[in-house]
């Protein structure tokens, strides 16, 4: 990909990272730490990777994306504005009564959502069965599920693995946003996750890793997916949990912290969306 | 039941490409004919019951009716939180069907028992709740699901029960079929224990000259809120039984439904399993005795407590 592009999607990821902390501010919406550890695969995806179309977002042959880790909503409804799938004033609504935005991906009303997530586990299962369907019906699309590495304490991920691997689902790609926290604690010391990359691959998965903020590594990666094994990938995306804010970064506070006005400017001017 | 569920499932597959199976490492030879019939419809998930769900739900989200299969305690409670969210939040066409409701395996003990599979899915939106009687009625109850664009928990039993109707009934979700007619009393009779609610009607018919209508009260949810408002009227008797626990089950069910109406004109008298486990293990009928299941203990209860 062209230097240009990267500067591009670098700079929305800026972007929206500095919507992402307006928004917890004002709505008072939590799992900054966890949104923002997310955002350069969301830009890589949404602006690169991903067959969809904002105008059409229930096209049959679209690619299929599952925030698995839906705690990360916040951070996925901006990319949906930005992408243009509803308009950004919708946004507006976060957090107040009666909106359609809450903490977590609904089930209904929010075009481009494919799954309601929040609970841990579901979404690699729901997105072998969306992959199965669309091999029945010869349909060449991807299906992307993005999960969190506190959320491969639950076995039922595991479950979907294995399965995933005797149905050589060779066009599901698992990516696990690995930023080394979950709620309360390092996600390794909670529930041993390492040796992460060699799970996976023994788990019969073609297994990637990469920088996580990295955007020109990740479409690298990305676009060489499906890999033409016939075995579903995973892709380890080593990232920082509250990336792209120096106080926030690696800091689990800001797991559930939401911040004042004033680090919200703080914030806005170490992405460079302010003049310091 | 299972016989008759695994036909009818394959002449559904064979006339609706839309339908799927997913099986819990369930029914060796059972479905034979629907792989050969529907063989790239058929999912062996393994003994992972939460990830079936799942998958179920994300075959629903690409466009098909799935079925997903295995003995009641693992195809429900095990993956509640997978039916709750995924299919029931999402409001998606998938039929749940739990095989061995009940105390149809009472010989394989407590951990195969499904004495609370009604109360917990009968609690979350979006689903229906339907216990077929016999293996007639189970075709049509499948039938009715494949044909309904939401989620819906068959609730089966096991192998070699008898037909109770002869022909083919008017079946329809959240319907009830009257099987007995009768005067005095209303039995409404719960999936299974159709064999002994007849036997219970016949038994009060020539000891005691009463008349007991009897339905196969095949949809615990939405209950048939109009024949509850008729027998209401009709009876001063309403007896729900049920292979379930009396709480959050069928009779539950009823009796929220009465309590809610101010029903005092009509007396409900509720027969399922108690709140405890059984240690003792023994065939069904055994288990059923236990918690007074039988057709003299339920006689009984009835004679004493129905409003003549």
């Amino acid at each position: 990909m062209a230097k240009a592009d990267t500067k591009k999607l670098q700079s929305i990821a800026a972007e929206l990272r500095g919507k992402i902390i307006e928004t917890s501010c004002k709505a008072k919406v939590p799992h900054l730490g966890s949104c923002l550890s997310c955002v350069d695969i969301l830009t890589a995806l949404y602006w690169h990777i991903l067959d969809i179309d904002p105008q059409n977002p229930a096209a049959e042959t679209r690619d299929r994306f599952l925030l698995s880790k839906g705690h990360a909503a916040p951070a996925l409804f901006q990319v949906l504005a930005m992408r243009g799938f509803f308009p950004s004033s919708e946004l507006e609504n976060y957090g107040k009564d009666g909106s359609l935005f809450a903490e977590h991906p609904p089930a209904h009303g929010v075009p481009g959502i494919e799954a309601a997530t929040g609970s841990l586990g579901h979404g690699l299962s729901i997105a072998v069965g969306l992959a199965l369907s669309s091999r029945i019906k010869h349909i060449p699309n991807k299906t992307v599920a993005l999960m969190s590495d506190g959320e491969c304490n639950e076995g039922s991920v595991w479950e979907a693995a294995m399965f995933a691997a005797s149905q050589a689902t060779g066009r599901l790609i698992a990516i696990i946003d690995y930023n080394k926290w979950q709620a309360t604690g390092r996600s390794q010391k909670i529930m041993a996750l390492d040796p992460f990359r060699e799970k996976w691959k023994a788990f019969g998965w073609s297994a990637y890793e990469t920088d996580g903020h990295d955007i020109a590594k990740l479409i690298k990666v990305l676009s060489k997916l499906p890999d033409g094994s016939g075995k579903p990938a995973a892709v380890i995306c080593h990232t920082v949990k509250g990336k792209g804010v120096s106080f926030m970064e690696d800091n689990n506070d800001w797991h559930y912290r939401i911040p004042k006005p004033e680090e919200v400017e703080a914030a806005k001017k170490e992405l460079g969306l302010i003049k310091p | 039941m299972r016989n008759a569920f695994a036909k009818e499932l394959t002449d559904l597959a064979k006339k609706n490409p839309k339908v799927l199976l997913l099986s819990g490492d369930m029914g060796n030879k059972l479905f034979d004919e629907f792989k050969t019939a529907a063989g790239g419809r058929f999912y062996n998930c393994g003994v992972a019951e939460a990830n079936m769900v799942g998958v179920a739900a994300g075959f629903a989200m690409g466009g098909f009716h799935p079925v997903t299969y295995t003995i009641t305690p693992f195809a429900t409670v095990r993956c509640l939180e997978q039916i709750r969210v995924d299919i029931c939040y999402h409001n998606l066409p998938v039929t749940i069907v739990g095989t061995g409701a009940g105390l149809s395996y009472a010989e394989l003990g407590p951990t195969h028992h499904s004495c609370d599979d009604i109360g917990f899915l009968r609690m979350l939106p979006n689903i229906s709740v339907v216990c077929p009687c016999d293996p007639v009625e189970t075709k049509l109850a499948l039938r009715a699901a494949i044909g309904h664009n939401g989620p819906v928990y068959l609730r089966i039993g096991k192998k070699g029960e008898p037909n109770i109707h002869a022909a083919e009934p008017d079946f329809r979700i959240g319907g009830s079929i009257t099987v007995k007619a009768g005067n005095d009393l209303c039995l409404l009779s719960v999936g299974n224990m159709m064999t002994l609610a007849l036997a219970v009607a016949e038994k009060l018919s020539k000891e005691n000259k009463l008349s007991a209508r009897v339905e196969s009260f095949h949809t615990i949810k939405p209950l048939d809120e109009a024949l509850l408002e008729k027998l209401c009227g009709a009876y001063r008797t309403i007896a729900v039984l049920e292979e379930h626990s009396l709480i959050g089950g069928a009779g539950s069910a009823v009796s929220e439904w009465m309590e809610d109406r101010h029903i005092t004109a009509c007396r409900l008298l509720r027969f399922g399993t108690g709140d405890y486990f059984l240690n003792a293990c023994g065939k069904q009928p055994y288990a059923r005795a236990q918690y007074g299941l039988t057709v003299e203990a339920v006689a009984a209860k009835i004679l004493k407590d129905h409003i003549a």
